[in-house]
């Protein structure tokens, strides 16, 4: 039997290491050439750079021509706000929901609920309009306020079915202790979650950090711009520069690799439960 | 006694907890989408003032000609961008699935986390390292393709009207291959080794096995993948803008809602901005979404539920 199987596996494991290559070599490819000079692009893309080929010189245009440093601050300014509020206040309405039973629960937890199919996307004439009444325009404020309304529909899903998963002895006992709501969940609740926090942070990071649209219409300009803009505006003014627009495109890969190292296993684990059903 | 009315009244608390992602959610998210739909029914004039107009932006969209023609190729394009996702994407992700959940894979999670890892970029990097790519002047494209022998099909895929717009959504389906690959992963790891064992016990092979076991009982997350994959692709922007710009070229054939609404919201070198047919688009596109979802709901998922149990 295991000599049956033998073949088959060999197989597999050729056609995984196939899609793996293609899935990561288009990324390896921008990640080397970004250090080699203009001529070894061309000449040979497929090498790694080495002691001739070797070079800066893309990264020192790039600092020198875009304020990088700035639209990765913004944008990181802008994720964790975000992130920090909507794991906040997402976690208190899902714990309002799921442990409270009170008249409108139902509504309120399917209210919650078309967030997650409806694109707020599409509300995006109304948003202008509104940011533009607030005098929010150009402003990192405007991005969390739509990042924070976007994000909760799903945290609130992924952190009730957390809570729901709580023994009940461990709240009640803290009640017949006459410990407040408040306390029962910002010192019981809030811990034992955090599982659950890791993975809703990861899946709302990720859609945050890499939006396009709404740093396109709420904040195009002014110092205000994200990274993804950022490096959408470099690279359509120098797409001939390759040296400048491969350095760029590292750096915006860069920091998403980092966190995708430390946190692949929570997005993982997220997926795989199913936590986006 | 008490207890029970005590739950029943609306307590501060409960108050307190659920105020700041009502207000927040509400006024950002919900108030926003009802209000766009509100304007679609208005027309602005030059001063700025706007008239109720009832249907007459939805008229226009239909059928004059100038927005017609382009709402429909926008429609259309959208269409096949979506087919060939659930085509390609949700075949090579089933595919992957079915080889990740084989028993005793070795290196399973190392595979499943490198071929997830393109998902996480950004839409417009993955645009934009693709554009390099494909293109002529590098010509790593074709010297790939030279290498296994096909050199002679290369062509500026992305830059011909034929097949711009399938280029651009095999890049889309590069990227997000990770996703139906990982919830048709969890659903086929979740099916009992029990009901495996007991069909290969009866004598069916492998292929009996995945077809007249497997695949019944992972039909309701293929119907889960689906209708976020008709989300996604209905609401897509980012990648067309990166590489194609608000025009969508080469004359419109990769245009696609998304880029249709953006140009119609904020105006492009040929025409000027206008609110108000841009609310009018967007409301166009919920009811194409809204109409995907209640298919799904109503006609999908209740049959999926009645085949499962």
């Amino acid at each position: 039997m295991n000599r049956a199987i033998r073949p088959a596996r060999v197989l597999v494991h050729l056609a995984l290491i196939l899609y793996t290559v293609l899935a990561l070599g288009p990324i390896l490819l921008i990640l080397i050439n970004a250090f080699k000079t203009r001529r070894a692009i061309f000449a040979d893309p497929l090498g790694f750079p080495d002691a001739r080929t070797f070079t800066t010189i893309g990264f020192d245009q790039v600092f020198a021509k875009s304020d990088f440093g700035l639209y990765f601050l913004n944008s990181l300014a802008v994720t964790v706000v975000s992130l920090a509020l909507i794991v906040l206040i997402g976690a208190m309405a899902a714990w309002a929901l799921t442990e409270y039973r009170f008249r409108g629960n139902t509504i309120i937890s399917l209210y919650f609920a078309i967030g997650i199919m409806v694109p707020i996307r599409l509300g995006s004439v109304s948003i202008l309009r509104m940011m533009v009444e607030l005098n929010l325009v150009n402003t990192l404020t405007a991005l969390v306020l739509v990042y924070v309304a976007q994000g909760l529909p799903l945290a609130i899903l992924i952190l009730g079915e957390f809570i729901q998963q709580i023994p009940k002895d461990l709240r009640d006992a803290a009640r017949c202790d006459g410990v407040s709501e408040y306390r029962i969940f910002a010192s019981v609740i809030l811990p034992l979650i955090r599982p659950a926090i890791a993975t809703v942070a990861v899946f709302t990071m990720v859609p945050i950090w890499n939006d396009l649209w709404f740093p396109l219409i709420l904040s195009p300009g002014d110092g205000k711009q994200t990274i993804t803009l950022g490096v959408q505006q470099f690279i359509g003014q120098y797409v001939t520069d390759w040296n400048a627009v491969l350095a760029s495109l590292t750096l915006a890969i860069a920091p998403v690799l980092v966190l995708y190292v430390f946190f692949s296993r929570y997005l993982v684990r997220g997926l795989t439960a199913g936590a986006v059903k | 006694m008490e207890s029970a009315p005590a739950r029943l009244r609306f307590p501060l608390h409960i108050a307190v907890f659920l105020a700041p992602a009502l207000i927040v959610y509400s006024l950002f998210s919900i108030y926003p989408i009802v209000d766009t739909i509100r304007l679609s029914f208005y027309v602005g004039d030059q001063e700025g003032a706007r008239h109720f107009a009832g249907l007459a932006n939805f008229r226009t969209l239909l059928t004059d000609p100038a927005w017609s023609a382009q709402f429909w190729n926008a429609l259309r394009n959208n269409l096949i961008f979506f087919a060939i996702h659930m085509v390609v994407q949700n075949g090579i992700g089933l595919g992957l699935a079915m080889l990740l959940s084989l028993p005793h894979l070795a290196g399973g999670s190392i595979y499943r986390t490198l071929i997830f890892l393109p998902t996480m970029l950004s839409v417009v990097i993955v645009g934009f390292i693709w554009q390099l790519i494909l293109n002529p002047l590098w010509g790593i494209a074709p010297s790939l393709l030279k290498a296994v022998g096909l050199g002679s099909y290369f062509g500026p895929w992305l830059g011909q009207e034929a097949t711009a717009l399938i280029a651009i959504s095999l890049i889309s389906v590069w990227q997000f291959v990770g996703i139906p690959m990982m919830l048709i992963y969890a659903a086929l790891i979740n099916i009992p080794d029990d009901l495996l064992d007991a069909a290969t016990v009866d004598g069916a092979g492998p292929f009996s096995v995945f077809w007249f076991v497997r695949l019944p009982l992972i039909l309701p997350t293929l119907g889960v993948v689906s209708i976020l994959t008709f989300v996604a692709n209905f609401n897509a922007f980012d990648l067309i803008y990166a590489v194609k710009g608000a025009l969508a070229g080469p004359n419109f054939s990769t245009d696609i809602l998304g880029t249709f609404f953006y140009r119609t919201f904020f105006g492009y070198q040929l025409q000027v901005g206008s609110p108000t047919m841009g609310a009018t688009v967007a409301t166009a596109m919920l009811v194409v979404i809204l109409i995907g979802v209640l298919i799904y709901l109503f006609g999908v998922q209740r049959r999926l539920q009645r085949h499962a149990f």
